[in-house]
């Protein structure tokens, strides 16, 4: 199959229209959205309106970025069996966000997941530090996105990358800004809609092909690249490596700010929950999907004609679409993948803007003190200078490889950002001290190691040897944060916090007095 | 609402209910993803074996993992919606008295 004629990096009349249809409609959205987005309510948790359903869709769309959709499929289409073990670490943190938090976080929080830890502690030690976990969670992350987009884009459509940059950072400027979070709600549903929509059509494509037998598949696959694209290869050579990035992926989507914050869209906790199971539900669908088009550009495009793309892979899910569907598909799929990076930076900005304004100048320099207008006032400044933030960095980060940024962010959000969650929730004894402590050294810890580790001290700095021999550091530095905590607290305990864990317990349990 | 007015036995009944079930399933949950992670480190080949003519043990098992995530959240989300939120219903109704 001859593909060098691929209409890829060429400004493409279709995708074009549909990202102008797409974002037309999303204004459109964010227009209607702002005659809404007056409270704080209004402007962090869409007025409490989202149903399960809705929230679950968002959820998905927050959570399957770009990166997930087209990296995953480049890794399943280049390293075969292997591009599923990402998949899987990425899903099996949903459960834990079921089991362990969705209930609490609903009914003890407002608008950040600080609202949980801070419940029963001294709110400025706290806010400062969960603040600067979220927020560099949440930075590390938007770089990821924002480095992402720009190459994408000028792969995709060929525009030049600053002017992607641009785009993307101006847009979702737009929807946040002026439609808060029932914007930003809105226009994940719609994303993921797309996205779910736009893959279901590809893969039944595929296997048409195959006779709608997807062993078939895996056959042609295996026929023409040999059998160990079936069997699990080097990705994972190290065993402590696999069992490190496996805690840093699984708990690091319990930590993730723009996650958690989207409970608080839901009336109650009982929404809460029906959310994660869609959620879970879509995420798992769209992961399996994702292996079949992974395979299925394998097989049908080629891996010599995919890394003449791209060398990592990233357009092996975009060659397909032209290949299954010829350029009028590839325009909707290039489209749908620049919508995808316009939500999830939304959403991200979103959660940044929420952890500045409601977290640090309300908490912290306003004593919780601020007028509703104020807080509002103050998340649409933070939401510009976030938006200005992402379009500098992303201009600033071009070319860099952005890989360990995502695994930082996970190892921050797994360690910084999960362990003082569930801690607070859990344990009765935990004190203002022992909960700064266990972000402090979770967070720390987790940045230290990964820049000493081979994805930073030797890809991007250039040494021989790293100091850290994993690429991940969640397997210390989650535990390390566990044990701060709960040192921390057994060191300077707080009488008062363990006196008014009954009222947070009635609170949890029962959702007494929840907004 | 005073905590006092709460029938504490009742209480302490659900909040010892809702743990032994959240805690037990997120056992489960790490138990298989890790037991799927371990296996894949220590013990490769398992998951190379052949099925089919060209099919490996790993694919499905691989599925299999996903699909119990789902499976899983949707069975708590079934126990809470219904046996634990009529507990609290029950809890709420004794407190109002």
């Amino acid at each position: 199959m001859n593909l060098f004629t691929s209409t890829i990096g060429q400004p493409n009349a279709v995708s074009i229209a549909f990202f102008f249809v797409f974002v037309a409609a999303t204004l459109v959205i964010t227009w209607f959205a702002a005659k809404k987005s007056k409270t704080a309510s209004d402007f962090y948790a869409a007025g409490r309106s989202v149903t399960g359903f809705q929230n679950g869709l968002a959820l998905a769309g927050d959570y399957m970025s770009a990166a997930s959709f087209l990296g995953i499929a480049g890794l399943v289409a280049l390293k075969g069996y292997d591009g599923l073990i990402y998949s899987i670490g990425f899903l099996v943190g949903w459960p834990l966000i079921m089991f362990l938090i969705a209930e609490p976080l609903r009914n003890l929080g407002k608008y950040t997941f600080a609202d949980v830890v801070a419940y029963r502690l001294r709110q400025k030690p706290i806010r400062i530090a969960a603040a600067s976990g979220s927020l560099m969670t949440i930075c590390f992350y938007l770089i990821a996105q924002m480095v992402g987009s720009g190459s994408l884009v000028n792969l995709m459509f060929g525009l030049p990358y600053e002017l992607a940059v641009a785009i993307v950072g101006v847009v979702m400027i737009l929807y946040v800004l002026f439609g808060g979070m029932l914007a930003t709600t809105w226009v994940q549903i719609i994303k993921a809609v797309l996205l779910l929509g736009g893959a279901s059509v590809m893969v039944g494509m595929v296997l048409a092909k195959f006779g709608f037998d997807p062993s078939a598949l895996f056959s042609a696959a295996a026929e023409k690249y040999g059998q160990k694209m079936l069997e699990p290869g080097g990705l994972v050579s190290n065993p402590w490596d696999a069992l490190s990035l496996g805690i840093a992926l699984m708990f690091g989507t319990a930590g993730l700010p723009h996650i958690l914050m989207r409970f608080y869209t839901v009336p109650d906790a009982e929404q809460a929950r029906k959310s994660v199971f869609y959620a879970t539900g879509f995420i798992s669908y769209f992961y399996i999907l994702t292996f079949i088009i992974g395979f299925g550009a394998m097989v049908l495009v080629g891996q010599d004609v995919i890394t003449k793309f791209d060398k990592g892979g990233n357009m092996s899910a975009l060659l397909l679409a032209e290949v299954t569907g010829g350029t009028m598909f590839l325009g909707f799929i290039a489209a749908v993948a620049f919508a995808t990076i316009l939500a999830v930076v939304a959403g991200l900005t979103l959660a940044g803007a929420a952890s500045f304004s409601h977290d640090l100048y309300v908490n912290v320099f306003k004593n919780g003190r601020a007028t509703e207008e104020e807080e509002v006032k103050m998340a649409k400044r933070s939401t510009l200078v976030l938006g200005l933030v992402a379009m500098g960095l992303g201009i600033a980060f071009k070319g860099q490889n952005v890989a360990f940024m995502v695994g930082l962010a996970f190892a921050i959000a797994a360690s910084g950002n999960f362990p003082a969650l569930l801690l607070s929730i859990l344990w009765r004894g935990m004190s203002t001290f022992g909960a700064t402590a266990a972000i402090v050294t979770g967070s720390v810890l987790a940045v230290g190691l990964i820049i000493i580790s081979p994805t930073v001290w030797v890809s991007v700095l250039g040494f021989k040897q790293a100091i850290f021999p994993w690429s991940n550091p969640a397997l210390i530095s989650m535990p390390a944060a566990f044990f701060a905590g709960w040192l921390g607290s057994v060191l300077v305990p707080e009488p008062e916090a363990k006196a008014r864990y009954e009222e947070q317990k009635i609170r949890n349990y029962l959702g007494v007095g929840v907004e | 609402m005073q905590p006092h007015s709460i029938d504490q036995n009742e209480f302490k009944d659900l909040v010892r209910k809702k743990w032994s079930v959240s805690l037990s399933m997120t056992a489960l949950m790490l138990v298989i993803y890790f037991g799927f992670i371990l296996l894949l480190a220590f013990n490769k080949h398992v998951l190379a074996q052949k099925i089919g003519e060209h099919m490996t043990l790993g694919i499905p098992i691989g599925l299999a993992v996903i699909l119990s995530a789902c499976v899983m959240t949707g069975l708590y989300v079934r126990w809470a919606n219904t046996s634990y939120d009529r507990s609290v219903k029950s809890i709420l109704d004794h407190m109002k008295g």
